[in-house]
């Protein structure tokens, strides 16, 4: 490692060396897995079907096991969050 | 706000389904995937993004199979690094010019210096806030002082002596753990 390595200047500079990625982009790479588990296809169909909206507001773990989908605490949370439900 | 796990405790809960440490993981690595394909290949934000997309993909399939949850730094830069280059090879939506391409030597030296950036950005991590929060907004969000005063609420004729101590902290922290981890 370079004698330079700490001095401020070099830290500043390696500081902006990594500028965020743009939210957007980490929002849909931590949503990943619970793509895989079908909140999409969840929210699409509760946008699309208001009845089946209506079971997800009444009991959402209820209408989701019901459906035969796993309903794992993220993807609860995340079909809250996506469908502005209560928690 | 960054957890304290190692790279490895986290690699471990990610394997066990953990969401929470998953969105720790894409949080503590997206600045580096998104810095080695925008500055080491000088992809465009379109083909970056499919990059970006691409990597996490892969690391969330393959998790399972990295031989040591220590490596998942150089696991994730090569990744990116064959990403990247099979996005130029299959035509990119903005590819540089072929002559601009930069060669295996020159994307080397950068990566290095990215990871070398890690061990910074590790560094503020441990330091916290308000320090972690007030130069991260000043060099890396490239916030003015007038903004940064605003969202933390603190006055702006204040910033400049803030992160000039902040900076002085985090050099020490360095040193500190640099020393911790010379052999003795």
């Amino acid at each position: 490692m370079p004698n330079h390595y700490f001095e401020e200047e070099r830290i500043a500079e390696l500081l902006r060396a990594l500028p965020p990625a743009p939210e957007g982009w980490v929002r849909a790479a931590q949503e990943l897995p619970l793509a895989r588990m079908g909140l999409d296809e969840i929210v699409r169909r509760a946008e699309e079907d208001a009845a089946f909206r209506a079971r997800l507001v009444a009991d959402l773990e209820g209408a989701l096991a019901a459906e035969g989908i796993e309903p794992a605490p993220a993807l609860l949370d995340a079909v809250r969050d996506r469908l502005d439900l209560d928690y | 706000m960054a957890s304290t796990l190692s790279d490895a405790q986290l690699v471990a809960r990610c394997r066990s389904g953990d969401q929470a440490a998953w969105n720790e993981l894409v949080e503590r690595f997206s600045r580096y995937v998104y810095a080695i394909s925008v500055q080491a290949f000088r992809l465009a934000q379109h083909d970056a993004e499919d990059v970006f997309q691409e990597v996490f993909a892969r690391v969330y399939q393959h998790l399972g199979r990295l031989r040591s949850d220590e490596a998942i730094r150089p696991w994730i830069a090569q990744l990116t690094r064959r990403v990247c280059i099979d996005r130029l090879r299959s035509g990119s939506r903005e590819a540089p010019a072929v002559d601009e391409l930069p060669d295996e030597g020159q994307e080397d030296e950068t990566i290095a210096h990215l990871d070398e950036a890690m061990a910074v950005r590790e560094g503020l991590d441990d330091l916290g806030d308000p320090c972690r929060e007030i130069l991260d907004r000043f060099f890396c969000r490239d916030e003015s002082y007038r903004t940064i005063g605003e969202a933390m609420d603190i006055p702006a004729g204040t910033i400049a002596s803030r992160i000039s101590r902040c900076l002085a902290k985090l050099r020490e922290a360095l040193e500190g753990k640099k020393a911790g981890a010379e052999p003795v």
